[in-house]
């Protein structure tokens, strides 16, 4: 146990969700055919990343009244987004009896420069990052959960990648070091010297690590597991392809047989369209997600 | 030396993991037919059962779970893993699991995320511990089997022979004494 009987039931779920997929609803339908399809957990949102990115303006908590209906539509966890910072919009997430928020940079953030206290909560939190020193000044705030930021809404799977490996990276830098080191390297990642000497004894994270941002297809989801993932959020992918129902089924089954090349090839095939991607290299500075919130 | 499987298709099937290695036994994850062929007992995580049911019968595992049963072959479920056990199942879709246990059990019973809790539990074989509940199921109604573990009073957990299932996780706080328990019954049965 990292800090508190309460952090540990929040990463007890965390880790209740390890081997699953996330999939991103806007309304009871979808979430129910994201149940039926295997998902361990739904997002419950006004519109996909790919919508928020495509009509801009200001993107905040969803209503509460969506998020009830689709609470009331399924039996597995819901979660839902709150702004970076905004924690009055956490508060009414956790009232209305949510069951995991994402503070997420696919929303406007409401602080540049403090993230929400997350050990304020009972509810766990999840939230995105690029590489280990985000992850590490999150979880030291009380994150249960973190997830690789990725480029949400572009169905481009690059950023997901680098950031995945980044971290993986780091971490087994951490594990290879003389532990007289380990000071230094707080001091360089700017986090506590107990998260570090975590990782430094157990080659992990205190959390579970899972992917996000941009994955589209089971063998992006696949590919994520195997680069060391322990789950997939697919936000736009699924309502974004041509065969929800189908896109939905095999992303889960991708999941579980992330390693079983002939699972993969066999439920790969026919799907029909996936959503339509972006080059990420063609959006402009201002219109990536994953610089929100560093 | 007896070999356990760990159904490894989704949840927390790294702490099971975990339990056994500390107890130093050999075991293997199991996520397809032919990786139940050379084990002795079998444990069921915590997860979603939604999700389980679902890459069970997707992936041809249903005949071997329901064979393990018949055989009555150890089995030791927690939390999902005592849903899928369970032979009626209310909030639930489907409304019944694979009838290694003739009880009726409510997913989700204690509320969402926020009535997740940390408790000590009574074992009958004379041991406390701290525990997490986590989404738990509550046991309605136990048809056949003991009670092998209570929470102040009522039964979270319920023995039947060589069928264990239980509402909640000691493999998240870390107590190995049920899988310890589980492990002698692995080793008494043919």
């Amino acid at each position: 146990m990292f800090f508190n009987e309460n952090w540990e039931i929040k990463v007890g779920l965390a880790k209740m969700l390890r081997g699953g997929v996330i999939m991103d609803v806007t309304n009871p339908e979808q979430a129910k055919i994201a149940e039926k399809a295997g998902a361990v957990a739904v997002m419950a949102l006004e519109k996909v990343p790919a919508d928020i990115r495509k009509e801009g303006g200001v993107a905040r908590m969803a209503d509460p009244e969506i998020i009830l209906r689709i609470m009331d539509a399924v039996s597995i966890p819901v979660m839902a987004k709150v702004r970076i910072g905004h924690f009055v919009e956490a508060q009414i997430l956790e009232e209305i009896g949510i069951d995991f928020i994402d503070e997420s940079e696919v929303l406007t953030p409401a602080d540049e420069e403090h993230h929400i206290d997350k050990h304020k909560f009972k509810v766990p939190f999840v939230c995105g990052a690029r590489n280990l020193s985000e992850a590490l000044r999150r979880i030291n705030e009380g994150a249960a959960l973190i997830r690789t930021k990725g480029e949400a809404g572009t169905g481009n799977v690059v950023e997901a990648v680098r950031h995945m490996r980044l971290i993986q990276r780091e971490i087994s830098q951490i594990a290879s070091l003389r532990e007289d080191e380990l000071f230094r390297k707080a001091k360089e990642l700017q986090v506590d010297y107990n998260l570090v000497r975590y990782i430094w004894e157990n080659g992990k994270l205190p959390v579970p690590n899972f992917a996000a941002g941009g994955i589209a297809t089971p063998a992006d989801a696949a590919l994520m597991m195997q680069l060391g993932a322990e789950s997939v959020f697919v936000g736009s992918g699924i309502f974004k392809s041509s065969n929800p129902e189908k896109y939905a089924s095999a992303i889960v089954e991708a999941v579980a047989y992330y390693d079983n090349p002939k699972v993969l090839a066999r439920i790969s095939m026919s799907l029909g369209e996936p959503m339509k991607g972006i080059d990420i290299g063609k959006l402009k500075e201002e219109e990536l997600l994953q610089t929100r919130g560093v | 030396m007896k070999k356990i499987g760990i159904l490894a298709i989704q949840g927390d099937f790294e702490e099971h993991k975990l339990v056994l290695k500390k107890l130093g036994v050999d075991y293997k994850f199991v996520k397809e037919k032919r990786d139940f062929e050379d084990i002795h007992g079998l444990i069921i995580p915590g997860g979603e059962s939604t999700t389980f049911r679902k890459i069970i019968r997707n992936y041809s595992l249903e005949e071997e779970i329901i064979k393990w049963r018949n055989d009555k072959k150890p089995t030791f479920g927690t939390c999902a893993g005592i849903i899928i056990m369970s032979s009626q199942i209310l909030n639930d879709e489907e409304g019944f699991g694979y009838g290694f246990l003739d009880i009726v059990i409510e997913r989700n019973a204690y509320g969402r995320q926020r009535e997740s809790f940390i408790a000590e539990v009574e074992y009958n074989f004379n041991h406390r511990a701290k525990v997490a509940f986590i989404r738990a199921p509550i046991i309605r109604k136990v048809n056949k089997g003991e009670a092998i573990a209570r929470l102040n009073g009522r039964p979270v957990g319920i023995q039947d022979e060589n069928f264990i299932g239980i509402t909640f996780h000691p493999e998240i706080t870390g107590d190995i004494k049920l899988h310890e328990y589980f492990l002698k019954l692995v080793n008494s049965s043919g």
